[in-house]
């Protein structure tokens, strides 16, 4: 594989879509992993699903998993691209915008796009969780580590963290 | 804004130096394990006074709205607030630089040790619980929507999960039909 054009395009294809992730970034969950595993095959479907569950494991923001694709790609400068191609285009414009937003305030149309993104970034989500969940749950014991871990999120009066802390632990004992 | 309203914030807020800036969103970024925001919430709100509560409402509102990463813009809307530019780009360091050093070290330990028997299964692991965490999360956010028994929103919603999810039709072609649908169906709505 050539790295070098492969990390700028996907730090290019990154940039772009970064600009349509509204609603936070697990909505380019599924875009990302057409685009690396399927289209340019550059990580298999389990690696994909390895990286982005790192991404949650590891502190910071669960969004800099996109930099462990940069770094299977090309190493130091490829994360270093992934996440400037993340952060520089909507830091930007979110920068501007910041500026104008009060004086939207109650105009009809905020109100209207705000509650129009909200279904498409729902789609978006359960299509992440779908995604994820193939590539993972490849046995009933961790289709019922997933089932759990979002029973936990869902109604547990704990740190959803537990769950996968929980989850580590039963794979590491080879349960999963 | 009233005159006193502005007089009663600019005594309450405190306001952070560049350097507090960015060692209060490093310490959001450290502390977040599987999820920035709420401790956003705590530290700025709670323990730092930066923000009341209605301003920290607003600015996470307008992170939504906006693309990109909702925290990173959550730097940047505090950051340059109270810092213009260089607040902005304070915060979103503190934010994003330890973190990524640690990712970095992450990415080196998988491309080196993924292979590993024990890594293998710890993987495993967390994979199918992450998978859980957007199961939960697609399933939060669809509660409200569903509670409101309107059909057109569902409709919206999974239509998108068919088209990106199953079909895996490119984000960008879906995103531009689906949402100006979406949205001028809640315009048309709210009219």
């Amino acid at each position: 594989m050539n790295d070098n054009g492969a990390i700028w395009s996907f730090t290019l294809h990154l940039a772009l879509l970064s600009l349509v992730a509204v609603g936070g970034v697990n909505t380019i969950v599924p875009e990302l992993h057409r685009q690396v595993v399927e289209v340019r095959g550059a990580l298999t479907d389990q690696q994909f699903a390895d990286l982005f569950a790192i991404g949650q494991a590891a502190p910071g923001p669960n969004v800099l998993f996109v930099t462990l694709i940069g770094w299977q790609l090309a190493g130091f400068t490829g994360a270093l691209l992934t996440a400037a191609a993340l952060c520089v285009p909507t830091c930007t414009i979110t920068f501007f915008v910041t500026r104008v937003w009060d004086r939207f305030k109650d105009a009809p149309w905020r109100r209207a796009t705000e509650a129009g993104v909200i279904p498409v970034t729902i789609g978006f989500v359960a299509a992440s969780a779908f995604l994820i969940a193939r590539a993972a749950d490849q046995n009933i014991a961790a289709f019922a580590v997933t089932g759990a871990t979002a029973a936990i999120a869902l109604w547990g009066r704990i740190n959803p963290l537990w769950g996968l802390g929980g989850a580590a632990v039963l794979g590491v004992a080879g349960l999963v | 804004m009233t005159d006193s309203d502005a007089i009663r914030r600019s005594t309450e807020r405190k306001v952070p130096s560049l350097s507090e800036l960015f060692l209060g969103f490093l310490t959001v970024a450290m502390s977040g394990f599987g999820g920035v925001l709420p401790w956003a919430r705590h530290v700025f709100v709670e323990r730092r006074g930066w923000l009341d509560e209605r301003e920290f409402a607003e600015a996470l509102s307008l992170c939504q709205f906006l693309p990109g990463p909702n925290i990173v813009n959550m730097g940047v809307i505090i950051g340059s607030r109270f810092h213009g530019a260089a607040g902005a780009i304070s915060a979103v360091a503190g934010l994003v630089g330890a973190p990524l050093l640690i990712f970095m070290a992450c990415g080196a330990l998988y491309g080196r040790y993924g292979d590993l028997a024990l890594l293998r299964g710890a993987l495993a692991g967390l994979a199918a619980g992450a998978a859980g965490l957007l199961v939960a999360m697609a399933i939060k956010m669809s509660l409200p929507v569903i509670r409101e028994r309107n059909l057109a929103p569902l409709v919206f919603a999974f239509a998108g999960f068919v088209a990106v999810g199953l079909l895996r039709l490119p984000l960008y072609w879906v995103v531009l039909v689906l949402a100006p649908l979406s949205i001028g169906w809640a315009w048309w709505r709210f009219k």
